[in-house]
C-alpha cells in the first residue's frame, strides 16, 4: 500500500499490529490507567487500553471520568508525554571504573527499538521540534539520535477535545499529518468498532500488511472528517499567534510578569509536562572508594535557581523573571533558535500546574497594556 | 600511619533519626569505614578519639545553653561541618517552642519545671557557627548522605538539588495528586526524598522543608481552593521545618 493510503481494520485487529511490532523486538508503548489518570506505559494488549474512559481537564485540575461508549482512545494528552521515553528523565550517559593507573569508560548498551502507539497530532509536532533540538544543529545528541532511528509510530486523531486543548491555534492539529507510520481514526458505529488507517510511512504499510483490512466507503472517509472537524470546532482554549513573537520581546516589561510571579510557585511542573522542553543539567557521581564514577543527565527546568546560576549568583532571580523566560522561551526566542514555536498548544502545562496558570491566558495578558513600568534591561538569551 | 580522613559524628537536640540512616548504609558502611577513620560516633561506638576532625556530621538542633557552647568547640575541631536533618538545618519539631511561650510549655509538660535548663528557642547549628553543608530531611535520605560523603571525599561538589519536590516527582513519573484534589506540599518543599508520598497518592508532608524560593502565599490560596482551611494548611506547615526562614509569611 503506498503512502497516503487508507484502510479499515476492525478494532480488536489492532492486537494483530501490537503483535508484529513486538515480533520486530519493539518494546510497545501505549496509553494506560494508573494513579488515576491515563499514562504512557509498556502496554502489550489491546485490553490494556483504557477502554471507556475518558479525562476532564481545566486550568489546575485533571479527572477520569466515564463515557458513555467503549472508545479505546476516548481521551486526550495526559500528565506524561513520549519525550519520558524519547529523552528520558534521568539517563546515565557513562560510567567510568578506576584500572590500574587508567581507567575504562563504558557507555550503556542501546535500548530496544521502541513503538509508540496512540501519539496524537501535537505530539507528533512535538516530537518534530524535539528531532529538530536534537539532532538537526551543529551539536547532534547520539542517544537521542538513536532513539529516534527506528522509532515506528501509531498516531490517533483526536475525536474530542479536551478541556485546556489549543492545537488548532498552534497549527498541530487536531489531525495527524505528518511524522507516523500508521494513523488511526476510532470509528464507533452502532454495531461494531473500526480504525480508518492512513499510510505513513514504507514502515507502516509493511506493518499493515500484516493485519486484515479492506478498503473504506465514502460513509466512513466522511465520518473520520466530521469527527476531526468537531474536534476542531471545540477546543478548549485558544492563543493568538499574531506577532506573538515580537510582542513577548516587547512586553518585557509589562507588569504582568510580576504578577504571574505572585501566583506561580516556581515548582517546575509545566517545563517537566511540557513535550518540547528540552533541558537537563549533568551530575557527576563516585563512589566511596574512588574507584568508580558515573555522568547522569537529568530533565532540568528554568525554574530551577541554579539553572541560570553564574558566578555570584543566580541570573534569575524573582519568580517573574523565570515565569517570563518560560513564556518568552517557548512563543518567541524558540523562533529565533529553532525556526518553529516551542508550544504544540497540548494544554499540559495549563491542566499541570498545581495553580492552574494558563499559558494563553498570560499571553493573551501582555497584549492589554499595563500600568508603565520601567522597561527592564534584559540580556536574556534563550 | 593512618592516612585515612577522620570522621566524627555529633548529637544535640534530636531523635537520633538522622545518625541512624548512617548505621542503615549497612551495604556501604565498610566502604565508609575504609575511606574515613571514624574517629568519633558515640551512637555507634563508646571508643571515641580525641579531634581534630575532618569532617564533622552533626545532627539536632540547639536548645541549651550547653549546646550552644559544645556545637563552637565542635566547630573549632572540623575542618568541615555539615549538618544533618530538620533539628541541625531548621531547629526541628522542637521548634515548635519558638511559637509559644517556653515556660508555659515547660509547665504543662515537667511536674517540677524547676529542674528544667532550657533556651527559650530551638535553632539550627547554622544559626551559631559556619557551616560548609546543609543536607535537609527528616529523616535525611541515606542515599544523599552517601553522596555528600563521596562527594567530601572526591572534592567535588555534592549532587544535592534545592528546587522543588514536583521536579522530582515529575522524573518519577507520578500523575500529581494536588491537581487530581490532594492538598500537596510539594511545590513549596525541598528536594531529596524522589517524591516518596506521592508516589503513594498522598500529598508532601514538607520533610524536606523550603525549597530555594517558596511561595507560601500562593500554595495556600490553592490549599484553600481544595478545600483546606487555613488552619489546616498553617498546621501543615507548623512540623519538621516550621521555623525554617522560608516557610515564614511574609
Ligand atoms: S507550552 Fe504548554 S501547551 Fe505548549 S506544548 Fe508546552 S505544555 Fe503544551
Ligand atoms: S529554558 Fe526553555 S526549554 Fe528549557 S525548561 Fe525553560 S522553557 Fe523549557
Ligand atoms: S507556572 Fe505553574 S507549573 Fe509552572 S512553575 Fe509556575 S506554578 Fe509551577
Ligand atoms: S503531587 Fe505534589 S510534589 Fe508531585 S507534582 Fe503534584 S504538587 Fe508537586
Amino acid at each position: 500500500m503506498p503512502v497516503g493510503a487508507k484502510a479499515m481494520i476492525v478494532r480488536e485487529a489492532l492486537q494483530g499490529l501490537f503483535d508484529a511490532l513486538v515480533t520486530e523486538g519493539y518494546r510497545t508503548l501505549g496509553p494506560t490507567l494508573r494513579e488515576g489518570a491515563i499514562v504512557y506505559d509498556d502496554v502489550r494488549h489491546v485490553s490494556e487500553l483504557p477502554a471507556g474512559w475518558t479525562d476532564s481537564q481545566e486550568a489546575g485540575r485533571y479527572q477520569l471520568r466515564r463515557r458513555e461508549d467503549a472508545a479505546w482512545f476516548g481521551f486526550n494528552v495526559g500528565p506524561h508525554s513520549w519525550k519520558r521515553f524519547l529523552h528520558p528523565p534521568l539517563e546515565l550517559l557513562w560510567s567510568a571504573r578506576r584500572s590500574g593507573d587508567s581507567f575504562e569508560i563504558t557507555v550503556p548498551a542501546a535500548e530496544a527499538k521502541l513503538a509508540l502507539i496512540g501519539v496524537r497530532a501535537c505530539e507528533l509536532h512535538a516530537i518534530a521540534i524535539q528531532d529538530r533540538v536534537f539532532c538537526a544543529g551543529r551539536y547532534r545528541d547520539d542517544s537521542y539520535q538513536a532513539r529516534r532511528t527506528d522509532t515506528f509510530i501509531v498516531a490517533v486523531n483526536c475525536g474530542q477535545a479536551g478541556g485546556t486543548c489549543f492545537c488548532v491555534s498552534m497549527g498541530s492539529g487536531p489531525k495527524a499529518a505528518a511524522g507516523f507510520d500508521l494513523s488511526l481514526t476510532e470509528l464507533l458505529g452502532a454495531d461494531r468498532a473500526t480504525f480508518l488507517v492512513e499510510v505513513g510511512s514504507e514502515a507502516g504499510a509493511r506493518m499493515l500488511e500484516r493485519i486484515a483490512s479492506r478498503p473504506p466507503t465514502e460513509a466512513e472517509l466522511a465520518g473520520a472528517q466530521a469527527a476531526l472537524e468537531r474536534t476542531a470546532a471545540r477546543m478548549g482554549r485558544k492563543l493568538d499567534t499574531t506577532h506573538l513573537r515580537e510582542l513577548l520581546r516587547e512586553q518585557a516589561g509589562h507588569p504582568r510578569w510580576d504578577e504571574a510571579g505572585e501566583r506561580c510557585l516556581s515548582c517546575g511542573n509545566c517545563t517537566m509536562v511540557c513535550p518540547t522542553c528540552f533541558c537537563t543539567s549533568v551530575e557527576d557521581h563516585s563512589s566511596l572508594d574512588g574507584a568508580a564514577a558515573g555522568r547522569v543527565r537529568l530533565w532540568d527546568s528554568c525554574f530551577t535557581l541554579d539553572f541560570s546560576y553564574v558566578h555570584g549568583g543566580s541570573v534569575r532571580h524573582s519568580t517573574g523573571a523565570r515565569y517570563r523566560h518560560w513564556l518568552a522561551h517557548k512563543l518567541s526566542y524558540w523562533i529565533d533558535q529553532f525556526g518553529t514555536s516551542g508550544c504544540v498548544g497540548c494544554g499540559r502545562c495549563i491542566t499541570w500546574c498545581p495553580v492552574g496558570i494558563d499559558i494563553t491566558e498570560e499571553a493573551a495578558a501582555l497584549r492589554t497594556p499595563g500600568r508603565a513600568k520601567r522597561k527592564e534591561v534584559t540580556h536574556e538569551e534563550p | 600511619m593512618d592516612r585515612r580522613l577522620r570522621l566524627a559524628v555529633w548529637k544535640f537536640a534530636s531523635c537520633d533519626g538522622c545518625q541512624l540512616s548512617l548505621l542503615d548504609c549497612e551495604d556501604e558502611l565498610l566502604a565508609v569505614a575504609e575511606a574515613l577513620e571514624i574517629a568519633s560516633f558515640p551512637e555507634a561506638s563508646s571508643a571515641v578519639a580525641p579531634g581534630p576532625y575532618d569532617l564533622s556530621l552533626v545532627e539536632g538542633s540547639i536548645t541549651t545553653a550547653h549546646d550552644a557552647e559544645r556545637i563552637r568547640e565542635v566547630r573549632r575541631q572540623s575542618r568541615h561541618v555539615v549538618t544533618l536533618g530538620a533539628c541541625a538545618t531548621a531547629g526541628g519539631i522542637q521548634a515548635l517552642r519558638n511559637f509559644a511561650s517556653i515556660d508555659e510549655l515547660v509547665a504543662a509538660v515537667y511536674p517540677s519545671p524547676g529542674y528544667i535548663e532550657t533556651l527559650a528557642t530551638s535553632t539550627p547549628i547554622g544559626a551559631h557557627v559556619p557551616v560548609d553543608f546543609e543536607l535537609r530531611g527528616c529523616p535525611i535520605n541515606k542515599v544523599q548522605l552517601l553522596e555528600v560523603i563521596s562527594a567530601f571525599l572526591a572534592g567535588r561538589r555534592p549532587a544535592v538539588a534545592a528546587h522543588s519536590v514536583c521536579i522530582e516527582c515529575k522524573r518519577r513519573g507520578t500523575a500529581c495528586v494536588m491537581v487530581q484534589g490532594v492538598p500537596c506540599l510539594g511545590p513549596v518543599t525541598h528536594a531529596g526524598c524522589a517524591a516518596l508520598c506521592p508516589a503513594y497518592g498522598r500529598g508532601c508532608y514538607g520533610c524536606y522543608g523550603p525549597m530555594e524560593s517558596a511561595n507560601v502565599t500562593a500554595l495556600a490560596r490553592r490549599w484553600q481552593a481544595l478545600g483546606a482551611t487555613p488552619q489546616r494548611f498553617e498546621q501543615a506547615l507548623r512540623s519538621f521545618n516550621a521555623a525554617a526562614a522560608g516557610l515564614q509569611r511574609k
